[in-house]
């Protein structure tokens, strides 16, 4: 007996909605399964997990909270996916960027600086953008892989800010901490709501958001870069330039993850931490996929990962779920997903023994 | 007498989605006969091929050897059984040796390979140096590997898939001298070709395939060469009347002192390429593939940038330097010999590939996409070239070759070029649509336009071109009027003969 | 002690969990796939085999255990990727997540817990040469075994059948099937070989190295791992050379009094992932240039 996908004729659209919705639903029984295994209370942890973070109007902003970085990431990464250019260092990018926005702080501290916020803006995003650049630069011109090579870097990017909190930008006041100055009034992002913590962030994701959809739905750029990673030799064939795409692609995810860091240290963090390394950048990499790579689902995907980490808080403490539990439903959320985007894309043949 | 049937198939059928590749066929191979699997690209002989030897499973009936029934479920079933086989692409691995090669296969220590490879090699005439590398071979020499491989297994029966299409006149005749050898040590030989005058030459015995079903089966050296074709195409060849009576008008493409270095072991250097091709004009490359072909093609679409400007002229500007959209602006398009990946996008509907290179054609407004554009345009390409699918929302890779084929001919022939080169024009195409394909060149040639056509087939150059240069190892010969040369000159070019 | 005798000591204790990863990632990748999840099966095979050991108290057993469950781990990427035909970047980063969560999960009760290591065994004579005698060739038996095994896995891949089929489905998978090899069969046996290293190296880490179990001990030894492989170029004594050079700039600051300079410890530990960048642009700069011409 032999297994052979056969492909659907179309089923693309059924695959974008069905997929996700049919891994969630697997992982969810997989999770109750395993939670009980392991003597977790399994009901009592999945409400925690899918529904505590509607239930109060606090729970419900930290969910927005978490999703502005992770949607930004996210959008900024598909569209490189897509090109089949894979920046899964956008954890790096995000930690340089948020090191280059912490510069102005840490300098003027006392805030006398005009534009401060804008400026740490813009520096955030042009440094996770430089950042990016480097794998985009060795990729161009000697063909190094831009998996390893972001990969690598955002591993130096952690060295990097252990040695500015460990040296020189560590505060002088800070009881030997391992962090910054916190940040002066005019350094942080304005809040969106009175009294909780989600900042205008939110707002620059989903404009990226519909950027992403505008570019890459609408937009002949888009076409481009999807022609590249679907087909590479006819993307050379049309004359569409190899290394630009590879440039634009990361350039923009290193712009986004770069944005995101700089607004993760302008916003609920106020200061450059250790913490700023929550691997946002990694998790942005499931929401990309589980989104199925387009910029409105991935609105869907952020959102729900999202949910998923301040109901995994939230677990902790009505369920006793260890905190890892939300990686462990992430990644079964993302293998599922590969699964049965498969399943519905393709037809599973089975091809029968010749019977003789 | 009659020799006893080794392998025998018996109703045997295939079918990919909506293809029916294989249907009820009968097949019987008698020990040391050399039995052609005549028909042409498509017809079905690869999925036969596939069967036989275990890579894929037949739908339905069944397969016998020595008269008992057997299930070939992989490829080792079917060498425990005896059966050999030599593909068409070799499957050859570049960076072992000879001996690594043949030493995945046959059981043994390297030593005892070697030495077998060389007394093998005595016997029929198969010579290669056992320590060499693959990728420093020539294509005759890994196809000696390929059959040393098979051999050294002894194999009752070996199956050989389009076994000349890669070699040049010579070797074909090395290579039938060595099939003979075999024979007569009783090795049952499936030969399988769509060129009438090998099957004639060699094989004592002949099936023939169209559409997937059996259409004949004849001693091929009792039939001439025009009856063989009636059966494996259904009719007589078809022939286009060529005459080019108006005069060529001015140059369009020239290649000037061409060169290039080959890019990899496994490429081919390109050496001072001259070539003038004028308006109202359709020049052909012949020559064996892997002769220089994709990197030439390479040069003169821009996929490969040239190493100086002037080396590639088209309409009076050098462009060597210049990639793929600057020459296309110039009233320059190509269609490519590879359509799925290459000249097409397989996932993207056929409107998405009209976009590939027609945006030119209205299709953006301030770099959004116009839908509506891209749908009449892929619509009009349908109808005029007779693509028959869905509609422009089917997806490229749901095409079959010969549909693909006449969309990416029809977009690119829909951009009006003033020059254009088209690889390959017919490969895998079915007879019909080839007509037609080669029916349209010739049109666009009349209505002055300028056609480069690189092909395998010397037949179709023969058919449709006014001149005609042959390329062997990176070199292109003088330009020989089609009407004033032969198929022999043609030929000695080919292998070098001449130059 | 002093610092040369400690990093004498120490270097091939903290070489061996990269050099067990990266040897089996090593296959892997000589099969043709790339599987990113190493973090997360070394991560799993240490949790369960601490837990393992804690209870049990034989190493062994850890050792088998954690072997299993990452092998099983890795056979959901091969799942994932040979059969589903899903992305391998996407598939491996799934695994490594899901492994460093389950480790996480199976290890929460046993936080902080320490279990005795293992002893250390001097090779006979030769332990009683100065200096290196009682450092460098005084080791546990693991170390011992995983020396015997490189040079196992260099015999296999360079001088048998099995070596030059796994680089023949490397290089053209395609011919490989033709001639009757089951591809997908074999790429499966290399991840799960894979999976079983990734297991090993976890569990040395955990249960010998610095044998107490804390969540996310195995801090980034999968990711320098799968960096060993590129700058060894995919040949087992280079991979092992890199695995002893990554082994001491693992021991960071040690290693800095050792020189007697004052590098900062992040330089040091930015050093292994530097240098595979560099490694990276030498052996690709050579083919890319060649690819460029075509």
């Amino acid at each position: 007996m032999k297994l052979r996908l056969v492909r659907r004729d179309a089923a693309s659209r059924l695959a974008m909605f069905g997929a996700p919705v049919l891994a969630l639903i697997l992982t969810c029984l997989t999770s109750l399964i395993l939670f009980a295994l392991l003597g977790i209370p399994a009901g009592k942890a999945l409400h925690a997990l899918l529904l505590k973070p509607f239930l109060s109007w606090y729970s419900f902003s930290e969910v927005l909270l978490k999703m502005a970085p992770l949607l930004l990431i996210a959008q900024g990464l598909a569209i490189g996916f897509r090109a089949n250019v894979f920046n899964i260092g956008a954890e790096g990018q995000f930690i340089i960027g948020a090191i280059c926005a912490s510069a102005f702080p840490v300098f003027y501290p006392d805030g006398n600086l005009p534009f401060m916020l804008p400026a740490m803006i813009v520096a955030g995003g042009l440094g996770g953008m430089a950042y990016a650049g480097i794998a985009a630069g060795l990729r161009t011109r000697y063909g190094a892989s831009e998996i390893l090579v972001t990969l690598m870097l955002s591993l130096i990017a952690v060295q990097i800010l252990n040695y500015l909190l460990l040296g020189p930008w560590k505060d002088p006041r800070g009881f030997n901490f391992p962090q910054t100055v916190m940040f002066p009034g005019n350094a942080l992002l304005p809040l969106l709501f009175e009294n909780v913590r989600p900042n205008i962030s939110l707002i620059f994701a989903l404009l990226a958001s519909l950027f992403a959809y505008l570019m890459m739905e609408r937009h002949f750029r888009g076409y481009q870069l999807r022609t590249a990673g679907l087909a590479p030799k006819a993307a050379l064939y049309a004359g569409f330039s190899a290394p630009r795409m590879i440039w634009l692609s990361l350039a923009l995810s290193g712009l986004a993850a770069g944005i995101a860091g700089a607004s993760e240290v302008a916003g609920p963090l106020g200061q450059l931490q250790r913490s700023v390394a929550t691997g946002y950048g990694y998790a942005a990499i499931i929401v990309a996929y589980v989104g199925g790579l387009r910029p409105f689902g991935i609105v869907a995907s952020s959102f729900l990962i999202s949910v998923l980490y301040i109901g995994g808080d939230s677990a902790t403490v009505s369920a006793g779920l260890p905190v890892a539990a939300v990686e462990v439903f992430q990644g079964m959320l993302l293998s599922f997903y590969l699964l049965t985007f498969t399943l519905i894309r393709f037809r599973v043949h089975l091809d029968r023994e010749a019977t003789a | 007498m009659r020799k006893q049937a080794l392998l025998t198939l018996s109703g045997v059928s295939k079918r990919y989605g909506t293809v029916q590749a294989n249907q009820a066929i009968d097949l019987e191979v008698k020990s040391g006969s050399i039995h052609a699997i005549l028909g042409e690209n498509g017809a079905g002989k690869s999925t036969l091929m596939k069967l036989i030897y275990g890579v894929e499973h037949p739908d339905d009936g069944s397969i016998a050897w020595n008269g008992a029934p057997v299930q070939l479920s992989r490829p080792s079933d079917a060498q425990a059984l005896g059966i050999g086989m030599v593909f068409q692409h070799f499957s050859l691995f570049e960076t072992l040796s000879v001996v690594q090669n043949v030493s995945l296969m046959v059981p043994g220590r390297p030593a005892e390979i070697a030495t077998k490879i060389g007394d093998l090699g005595r016997k029929f005439g198969l010579v290669v140096d056992p320590d060499a590398m693959v990728h420093t071979l020539s294509v005759g020499e890994r196809q000696r590997v390929e059959i040393i491989r098979c051999l050294l297994l002894n194999p009752k029966l070996l199956i050989l898939d389009e076994p000349t299409s890669v070699l040049p006149p010579q070797s074909v005749k090395l290579l039938f001298e060595t099939l003979r050898k075999l024979q007569a040590e009783g090795t049952a030989i499936l030969f399988i070709s769509h060129k009438l005058e090998e099957i004639r030459a060699l094989c004592d015995e002949a099936t023939v395939l169209r559409d997937g079903k059996v259409t004949g089966r004849v001693d091929p050296r009792a039939h001439s060469a025009r009856d063989l074709a009636q059966m494996m195409i259904g009719r007589d060849m078809p022939h286009l009347a060529v005459s080019n009576s108006a005069q060529p008008g001015e140059v369009r493409l020239r290649l000037h002192n061409l060169s290039h270095p080959r890019a990899t072991q496994f490429g081919t250097t390109l050496t001072d390429v001259n070539l003038d091709l004028r308006a109202g004009q359709v020049i052909g490359i012949a020559g064996i593939s892997g002769n220089g072909q994709q990197e030439l093609a390479a040069l003169i679409s821009g996929e490969l940038r040239a190493r100086k400007p002037e080396m590639v002229q088209i309409m009076g500007q050098a462009v060597g330097r210049r990639g793929p959209m600057h020459r296309r602006a110039l009233g320059f398009t190509f269609v490519p010999e590879e359509r799925l990946g290459r000249g097409a996008v397989p996932e993207m509907s056929l409107a998405d590939n009209s976009l590939l290179t027609a945006h030119g054609q209205g299709m953006l407004r301030g770099g959004f996409i116009k839908r509506r554009v891209e749908q009449s345009f892929t619509r009009r390409c349908m109808e005029d070239f007779d693509v028959r699918t869905s509609g422009p929302d089917a997806e490229a890779g749901a095409l079959s070759g010969g549909n693909l084929q006449k969309f990416i001919l029809g977009r690119e022939i829909m951009l009006a070029p003033d020059v254009m080169l088209v690889s390959q024009p017919t490969w895998g195409v079915d007879i019909g649509a080839a007509t037609a394909i080669r029916r349209r060149l010739i049109e666009m040639r009349d209505n002055g336009a300028a056609i480069l056509v690189i092909s395998e087939e010397l037949e179709e150059l023969f058919e449709i071109c006014d001149i005609l240069h042959v390329l062997h190892e990176g070199r292109l010969s003088t330009g020989l009027p089609a009407a004033d040369t032969t198929a022999e000159e043609v030929g000695a070019y080919m292998i070098g003969a001449r130059l | 002690m002093s610092a040369v005798e400690f990093l004498l000591a120490g270097t091939l204790a903290a070489a061996l969990p990269l050099l067990l990863a990266a040897l089996g990632e090593m296959v892997v990748e000589k099969t043709g796939l790339l599987n990113l999840g190493l973090e997360g099966m070394m991560a799993v095979g240490a949790a369960i085999a601490f837990i393992c050991v804690y209870h049990t108290g034989a190493h062994v057993l850890g050792f088998m255990a954690a072997a299993i469950v990452s092998a099983i781990l890795a056979m959901v990427f091969a799942f994932l990727v040979i059969l589903v035909k899903a992305n391998q970047v996407a598939a491996g980063l799934a695994i490594g997540v899901l492994g460093l969560g389950l480790s996480a999960l199976f290890g929460k009760t046993y936080e902080s817990l320490t279990i005795s290591g293992l002893p250390e065994y001097g090779l006979p004579l030769l332990s009683h040469i100065p200096l290196i005698g009682p450092t460098l060739l005084t080791q546990d038996i693991v170390v011992w075994l995983a020396v015997i095994g490189t040079i196992a896995l260099w015999y296999v891949l360079n001088k048998t059948k099995l070596g030059l089929i796994i680089t023949a489905v490397g290089e053209n998978a395609e011919a490989a099937r033709a001639i009757g090899y089951p591809v997908a069969v074999i790429r499966c046996a290399a991840v799960a070989f894979g999976g079983t290293m990734c297991g090993l190296a976890g569990a040395y880490a955990s249960t010998v190295y610095t044998p107490l179990w804390a969540d996310g001990m195995i801090a980034g030894r999968g990711w320098i791992a799968l960096a060993l492989v590129v700058f060894g170029t995919w040949q087992t004594g280079r991979v092992a050379f890199g695995a002893l050079l990554f082994g001491i700039l693992s021991l960071g600051e040690l290693t800095a009094q050792a020189i007697g300079v004052a590098i900062p410890s992040q330089v040091l530990s930015s050093l292994p992932y530097l240098v595979t960048i560099l490694m990276l642009v030498v052996i690709s700069r050579h083919q890319f240039r060649a690819s460029k011409r075509l």
